[in-house]
C-alpha cells in the first residue's frame, strides 16, 4: 500500500510540475537558509577555536596585583611548578621599550622569560635558538625576535648574529621565531621581542615575578584551582592581590557565543520553513478541492479513508522532502562557492545539520499534510463524485 | 430461474429519509427488491423518484436509516465507512454515466485501481486488469489515457475496471447517458454479453427503451419500488 501510495504521490506531484516545484521553493529556501547559516557559523567557530587553541588554550596566566610583602622570587616559580595539576611555569614579565637598528626603529614589547616559556607559549623557532638557562642565570644580553619584528627593523627575517638596541641596550639575536600568520596575531598585532627574565627585570625595575605563565599537567581547571589556593596561601588569603586567567575560559565563551548565534540563525531558518510548510498546506487544500472528484472515484471503488489519508499524507511528506533535497543540493553548491572565495576557511555541510533539515522537513511535510488529508478523507463519496469543479 | 438461484440483493422495508429545508423528504418509503444471481434487471424512474438514493443504498455508498438489507449474504447495517468501502471494493461493480476514470492515468492503470485497494500483488493485478480490458473488447488500448479514447471506449474501459475484481454485482448508473444511440447500443449489446456470461447485472435509467432490454424491470416512483409486468 505504501508503494502504491507513493507512486499515486509522485503521479500527483510530476502531473503539475510547475506547481509542485513552486510549493516546494518554500522548502528549498527554507532548507537552504538552515544549512548556510549553520555551516557559515559551524565554519566560522571551527577557524577561530583552531586560533585559540594554538594560542596555548590550555594556559594559565597569573597576574600579581600587590605582593603584601612576600613578593614571588623567580627560584619561587619552582614551587609553583611542584603542584600536581601544574606541568610547567614561566614568569612573562614585560615592558614597552623602543629598539633601534641602524636608522630603524620600533616600539616594541619586551618579554623578560626563561626557557620554559616556549613550551608553554607554544612558540616556534625559525631561525637560531630561544633562551636558554644559562642566559637567565648570566643575565645576557641576548635576544629572541619574532618574525614580524625582524622584518620591521631589519628588513629581512634571517638575522640570527645580528645587534640591536633596545632601550638604549645592546642585544645580540640568538633566534628568530616562525611566521604567525593566525588570524589573531593580525588582529593583535604589535612587534615581540624575547629577552632573559634577570635582564628584562633589571631594566623595566621590577626585581619581582608579577606575570607568571603556568602549563597544566592534565584539566586546566584543576590547574587553576590548584594556583589559586597557593596564591591565596602566599598572599594571605586576599584574593585582590592577583589576578588568574583561563585561556579556556575564553574559548568557552566563544563557543557559548557562537553555540547561541546559530541556535538564532537556526532559528530564523526555521521560521522560513515553517512558511514553506504553510505553502504545502494551502496547495494540498487546493489539490483536495480540486480532486473532489477522483477522491469520489476511488472511494466508490473501494479506497477506505485510510488509504486516501495516506496518499494525501505522502504527497506531502514527498514535496517537502523533495524541496529538502534540492535544498540541500543548492546549500552544498552555495558552501562550495563560498568556501572558493574566503580561501582560509572551509564551509562544509555537517551530517548533524543535514539530519536535522530532512528532519525538520519531513515533519513540517507531515504536520502541514495531516489537515487537507484528513480532509480529503473526510470527503463523503456521494457528495463527492457528484462534484464538478 | 429466479426461483432456483440464491438472491444477490434482498431488501425489505428500506426506508431513507432526507431533511431539505427543515422538511421531510422520504426518498425510499418501505421499499422491498430482491435480485438473483445472474439476472439482468434494469430500474427506471423518472428523475427524483429516489432512484439515486435506491443507487446509493445498493452501492453501499450509503446506508438506509431503517429495513433490511442483505448484500450477497451479508447484512449491511450501519457499518463504518472503513468497512463500507471494502464492501464496495469487493461486492459492487460501479459503471458511472459519466465515466469516472482518473484522467492521469492509463485505461490499464484506472482498471487496476480497484485491485489495488484490495492489496492484490503487481503480477496478478496486471494479469486480471488485462483479462477484464480483453473481456470489454479493448487489449489493444490498455496504454491510452482517457482522454485519447472515444465515449463508447472510455465506458469500456470503466466496464473493465468494475469487471477487474469479480463483483458480486455490476451496477450501472445512466451508463449510456453520455453516449450517442449507437454507442449506446454497443454498450447494452455488451451487457447483454456479460450477462450470458452469468454476471448479474442492475442498470438504473430513465430511459424506458433501454429499460426494456433488461430481462426484469423494476419501477420506481416516489420512493416506492413495483415490479414492472410482474
Amino acid at each position: 500500500m505504501i508503494v502504491q501510495s507513493v507512486k499515486m504521490a509522485w503521479e500527483a506531484i510530476t502531473s503539475n510540475k510547475l506547481r509542485s516545484f513552486l510549493t516546494m521553493l518554500g522548502i528549498i529556501i527554507g532548507v537552504v537558509a538552515l544549512v548556510v547559516l549553520v555551516s557559515l557559523v559551524n565554519g566560522a567557530t571551527g577557524a577561530v577555536t583552531s586560533e585559540i587553541t594554538a594560542l596555548g588554550n590550555d594556559m594559565v596566566t597569573v597576574s600579581v596585583l600587590y605582593d603584601k610583602g612576600s613578593p614571588i622570587r623567580l627560584e619561587d616559580l619552582d614551587e609553583i611548578a611542584a603542584l600536581d595539576a601544574v606541568n610547567e611555569a614561566a614568569p612573562s614579565g614585560s615592558m614597552n621599550a623602543s629598539a633601534r637598528y641602524g636608522y630603524s626603529d620600533a616600539d616594541v614589547s619586551l618579554y623578560g622569560v626563561t626557557p620554559l616559556y616556549y613550551n608553554i607559549q607554544g612558540l616556534k623557532l625559525k631561525y637560531g635558538r630561544f633562551l636558554k638557562t644559562a642566559d637567565v642565570a648570566n643575565a645576557s644580553y641576548v635576544a629572541v625576535l619574532s618574525y614580524s619584528t625582524a622584518e620591521e627593523l631589519f628588513g629581512k627575517p634571517e638575522v640570527v648574529g645580528e645587534s640591536l638596541t633596545i632601550a638604549g641596550r645592546s642585544f645580540q639575536i640568538v633566534g628568530v621565531l616562525d611566521e604567525d600568520d593566525s588570524l589573531l596575531a593580525s588582529m593583535i598585532g604589535g612587534y615581540n621581542i624575547y629577552a632573559p627574565f634577570t635582564v628584562e627585570s633589571r631594566m623595566a625595575g621590577e626585581p619581582y615575578v608579577t606575570s607568571i605563565a603556568v602549563s597544566p599537567s592534565g584539566d586546566t581547571d584543576a590547574t587553576e584551582s590548584e594556583v589559586e589556593s597557593f596564591l591565596l596561601a602566599r598572599f594571605h588569603q586576599d584574593e585582590d592581590a592577583y589576578r588568574l586567567m583561563n585561556m579556556s575560559s575564553i574559548s568557552d565563551a566563544m563557543s557559548t557565543v557562537t553555540g547561541t548565534l546559530s541556535l538564532l540563525l537556526g532559528g530564523i531558518a526555521a521560521i522560513s520553513l515553517l512558511v514553506g510548510g504553510i505553502g504545502i498546506m494551502n496547495i494540498m487544500l487546493v489539490s483536495v478541492t480540486e480532486r473532489t472528484k477522483e477522491i469520489g472515484i476511488r472511494k466508490a471503488i473501494g479506497a477506505g479513508k485510510k488509504s486516501i489519508m495516506l496518499q494525501f499524507l505522502i504527497e506531502a511528506l514527498m514535496v517537502s522532502l523533495m524541496g529538502c533535497l534540492l535544498g540541500l543540493a543548492l546549500s552544498w553548491v552555495i558552501l562550495e562557492i563560498v568556501s572558493a572565495i574566503a580561501k582560509t576557511i572551509s564551509f562544509s555541510m555537517s551530517i548533524g545539520v543535514v539530519v536535522l533539515a530532512v528532519g525538520f522537513a519531513s515533519a513540517i511535510g507531515l504536520i502541514f499534510g495531516l489537515y487537507p488529508a484528513n480532509k480529503a478523507a473526510n470527503k463523503h463519496p456521494i457528495e463527492a463524485l457528484r462534484y464538478e469543479g | 430461474m429466479s426461483a432456483n438461484t440464491r438472491p444477490i440483493i434482498s431488501m425489505t422495508g428500506i426506508t431513507k429519509i432526507y431533511n431539505v429545508g427543515g422538511e421531510e423528504v422520504r426518498a425510499l418509503d418501505d421499499a422491498n427488491l430482491t435480485i438473483h444471481e445472474g439476472e439482468f434487471v434494469s430500474i427506471v424512474g423518472p428523475s427524483g423518484s429516489g432512484k439515486s438514493t435506491l443507487m446509493n443504498i445498493i452501492g453501499c455508498l450509503d446506508v438506509a436509516d431503517s429495513g433490511e438489507y442483505i448484500l450477497d449474504g451479508q447484512s449491511i447495517e450501519q457499518y463504518s465507512e472503513e468497512e463500507l468501502a471494502r464492501i464496495r471494493n469487493r461486492k459492487i461493480g460501479f459503471i458511472f454515466q459519466n465515466f469516472n476514470l482518473l484522467s492521469r492515468m492509463t485505461a490499464l492503470g484506472n482498471v487496476e485501481l480497484p485491485l489495488i485497494y484490495q492489496r492484490i500483488r503487481l503480477g496478478e493485478r496486471k494479469e486480471r486488469a488485462n483479462e477484464a480490458l480483453e473481456r470489454v473488447g479493448l487489449k489493444d488500448r490498455s496504454s491510452h489515457r482517457p482522454a485519447e479514447l472515444s465515449g463508447g471506449q472510455q465506458q469500456r474501459v470503466a466496464i473493465a475496471r468494475a469487471l477487474a475484481t469479480n463483483p458480486a454485482i455490476l451496477l450501472a448508473d445512466e451508463p449510456t447517458g453520455n453516449l450517442d444511440s449507437k454507442t449506446g447500443e454497443d454498450i447494452i449489446a455488451l451487457f447483454h454479453e456479460l450477462h450470458r456470461a452469468g454476471d448479474t447485472i442492475v442498470l438504473i435509467t430513465h430511459n424506458e427503451e433501454i429499460a426494456k432490454q433488461a430481462e426484469r424491470r423494476i419501477r420506481i416512483m416516489d420512493g416506492h419500488v413495483s415490479e414492472v409486468g410482474a
